[in-house]
């Protein structure tokens, strides 16, 4: 039998492999997707929120079919100490629009319905199929993949690596280095599941109105990281995440960590009586821009998480992911017609593109921020606290004089801290942001 | 050698629940799998294919989202996949089910010539009835061997298959003539990983998909509910009965400790129980 050259192959079917995949398949190209899952979400965990802006550039009118659960119509964050939260609370009409701007997914349905857009859009899927290796012709220009079947080589013009944030293909060709403890986060999560009406009462919502919950402070310990908690249609997702290297340093268990999450008091009363379905771990690449490793090669590129596409601050991975993965398939499928092959130089367009776009600019925006939580980790766990105690002192009434109360609170700040670690770090988190 | 092997999208019933409250099975959201006895039918199949060459070609009945399964099936290496679905199906019991298989059966021998093996699994495990592979036999006329534990032998020219059958008190070796329906025993193979080109024809294939007629049934009234003397009236988890942990400690004692340790556990809970089992300690 002859054997088939295929345009493109696309490793992993997570978000952003199935934007490549969708996009290159619908400007007509012959992929080849590759999925090591029993089916297109069976291993992959997010929180989940989806980012509907990046999705409806792909598949405009994906609000018709995708398996979606609740939009979001109020955002909370907290800083929690350990007992207590403060909190901002932000919740608007305006989000119960037509076509509302954030949702709740879970994974496991949404990547299954996204895999069958990618087939009816004439790509070939199979899943059950992990790739092993980077098949290479005698200059080094990436020809195509070898699978865990028997048979093959896999042959094709280009190979996107869309294999998540431990790509072990890409680190195995030596296209990338080893992830570093300090620049990935663990987050465990689980699924809480609670009838309908409950979650509905519980949070004040109407039809399929939903609330995320971000929090931070003493509930990561002293620990770079954050946990949330959202709304599906009749289960909650709660979850909480820390930069590797710490849980290494200090030794925790990331369920333990959940576990205290979940009977903090401000947690336990919303996830009472519900009944654990699920719980999963995953990886999240959370080193920002420095981390990002090299996105091009001779018929290769990088995307989503395998790309390093996280904005942490933000808690946005998905899209960056459909993102890089669109913008991939267009540089590919632009590059086809223009008779081009996909050499190192035609595929650095991808990396112009990306820069032009949100993802680069977010990206680099935020360059300083991983450097600073890791050498300012009180950042996370005193100022939640010193919060509590503002506001446990400002409330309370007890004969005290309230300009007495607000040099109570400005004394703790500044014993807590100093004038100059105050603004030192009002300094560097600005510079940080900037 | 034409051989057709029977699958069925069942629920994972690892992951099925009882519903609390109603005490009803949950079907809902529940993924579905090949029955897994039908995958040692299956391997069964293509390892004799390989062997004689031929062809094998799967056949379920169920609803479009059954599709699914044939997919894998042709993924392990199957050539050919059959559907057979119809609103007419909906509902039917054993009876019907293997009324509208062996006519299935008997179309694709018109269209890909007569198999001289059908396999199907020992039995399901949603119905688990195994009633359905000698349904088949019997409305196709075919020698019925069911239980089969190995297929030593298949002598095409000859007509014959010599095999292995479970049997109360032993194993039988036997040898039968062709056309022969099969029902396979568990773990008397294991299923293959199919190969790259398998997996790139399965994701490419079209699936034939037959309605009641295009199958060649006429007679839909032996189809479905109202072909189907067996009704369920009700689907139920059976009440707990009591229940009573015991912990034995094992640290530092040995096993003839702990067991003397379960034995008089036993023995207080359960003195019948315990009188039986010293009975049958006895003979050792
Ligand atoms: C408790 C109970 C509840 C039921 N509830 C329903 C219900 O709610 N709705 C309903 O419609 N029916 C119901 N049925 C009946 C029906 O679905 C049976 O399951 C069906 O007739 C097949 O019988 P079985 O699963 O016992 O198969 P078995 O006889 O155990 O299967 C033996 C082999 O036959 C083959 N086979 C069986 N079925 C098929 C098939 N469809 N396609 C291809 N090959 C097949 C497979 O190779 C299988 O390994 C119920 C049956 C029972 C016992
Ligand atoms: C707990 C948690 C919560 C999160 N919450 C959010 C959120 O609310 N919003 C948000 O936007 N982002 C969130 N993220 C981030 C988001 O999940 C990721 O950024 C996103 O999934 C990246 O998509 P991807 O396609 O690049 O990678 P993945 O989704 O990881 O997909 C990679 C795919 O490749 C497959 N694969 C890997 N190796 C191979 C191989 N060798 N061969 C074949 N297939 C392979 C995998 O099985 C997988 O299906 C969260 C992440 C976590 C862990």
């Amino acid at each position: 039998m002859e054997q088939e050259r295929f345009d493109a192959i696309v490793v992993g079917a997570g978000p952003s492999g199935n934007a490549a995949a969708y996009t290159m398949a619908r400007e007509g190209l012959n992929v080849l997707q590759l999925e090591r899952g029993e089916y297109p979400g069976s291993k992959n965990v997010q929180g989940a929120i989806l980012y509907a802006d990046a999705l409806e550039r792909i598949i405009p009118d994906f609000r018709d079919d995708a398996p979606l659960e609740r939009h979001v119509v109020e955002q909370r964050v907290w800083m929690m100490d350990d007992a207590s939260h403060t909190g901002m609370h932000y919740r608007s009409d305006g989000f119960n629009e037509e076509r509302p701007n954030r949702y709740t997914i879970i994974r496991a349905q949404f990547d299954r319905w996204f895999s069958r857009k990618v087939r009816e859009a004439g790509a070939t899927v199979l899943c059950e199929t992990t790739v092993t290796e980077l098949l290479r012709d005698g200059r080094g220009k990436v020809i195509g993949v070898l699978t865990d079947r028997h048979g093959g080589p896999l042959l094709a013009d280009v190979v996107v690596l869309a294999e998540g944030v431990n790509g072990l293909v890409g680190q195995r060709a030596g296209l990338r280095p080893e992830l570093r403890p300090h620049d990935v986060a663990l987050a465990v999560k689980e699924m809480h599941f609670l009838p309908q009406e409950v979650i509905e009462s519980r949070f004040n919502l109407a039809g399929d109105e939903g609330v995320v919950i971000e929090a931070m402070g003493t509930i990561t310990r002293g620990m770079t990281g954050t946990a949330f908690l959202y709304t599906n249609r009749e289960s909650i997702s709660v979850g909480i995440g820390c930069m590797v290297g710490d849980f290494a340093e200090r030794k925790v268990s990331p369920y333990a960590l959940l576990d205290a999450f979940k009977s903090h008091p401000s947690i336990r009363p919303l996830l009472a009586d519900s009944e654990v379905r699920e719980y999963a771990a995953h990886l999240i690449p959370e080193g920002g821009y420095k981390a990002i490793p090299q996105l091009t090669g001779d018929g290769w590129l990088a995307v989503g998480d395998a790309g390093h596409f996280v904005n942490a601050v933000h808690r946005e991975g998905s899209n960056l992911a459909m993102t890089s993965g669109r913008v991939a398939g267009e540089t590919v499928a632009w590059l086809k017609r223009r008779r081009e092959p996909c050499t190192a130089a035609g595929l650095a367009e991808y990396r112009r593109r990306l820069e032009a776009s949100f993802v680069m600019k977010d990206m680099r925006k935020y360059r300083g921020i991983p450097a600073l939580l890791h050498r300012n980790r009180h950042l996370l766990d005193l100022y939640p606290r010193l919060a509590s105690q503002a506001a446990q002192t400002w409330l309370r009434v007890d004969g005290v004089d309230k300009r007495t109360k607000e040099n109570q609170i400005l004394g703790s700040l500044r014993r807590a801290r100093g004038l100059r670690g105050l603004m030192g770090d009002a300094f560097r988190l600005a510079r940080a942001w900037r | 050698m034409h051989i057709v092997v029977c699958i069925k999208q069942v629920p994972d019933s690892a992951q099925i629940r009882v519903h609390p409250v109603t005490n009803t099975i949950m079907r809902q959201g529940v993924p579905t799998i090949i029955n897994p006895y039908d995958l040692f039918a299956l391997e069964e199949a293509l390892r004799l294919r390989d062997q004689l060459g031929g062809e094998v070609t799967v056949l379920t009945m169920g609803p479009p989202m059954a599709e699914d399964s044939l997919r894998k099936a042709l993924t392990f290496g199957a050539d050919r996949a059959v559907l057979l679905t119809d609103r007419f199906f909906a509902g039917s019991d054993t009876l019907a089910t293997s009324f509208a298989l062996a006519q299935a059966i008997r179309r694709i021998g018109e269209t890909w010539g007569e198999p001289r093996i059908v396999f199907t699994g020992k039995q399901t495990i949603d119905g688990d009835t195994a009633q359905v592979g000698p349904g088949i036999a019997r409305r196709l006329g075919l020698s019925q061997l069911t239980y089969v534990a190995a297929i030593d032998e298949v002598d095409p020219a000859a007509g014959t298959m010599t095999l292995r059958r479970r049997a109360e008190g032993g194993v039988q070796e036997l040898t039968t003539r062709l056309p022969v329906l099969i029902t396979m025993l568990e773990g008397t193979n294991e299923m293959r990983r199919g190969k790259v080109a398998d997996a790139l024809r399965a994701a490419r294939a079209e699936i034939v998909t037959w309605s009641a007629a295009k199958a060649g049934i006429t007679d839909v009234a032996m189809c479905g509910l109202r072909g189907s003397p067996t009704v369920v009236k009700r689907v139920f988890a059976p009440a707990a009965r009591a229940e009573r942990a015991v912990l034995v400690e094992t640290q530092d004692r040995s096993p003839g400790e702990i067991a003397e340790a379960l034995i008089a556990g036993i023995g207080t809970r359960l003195p019948a129980l315990h009188d039986d089992l010293l009975r049958a300690a006895a003979g050792y």
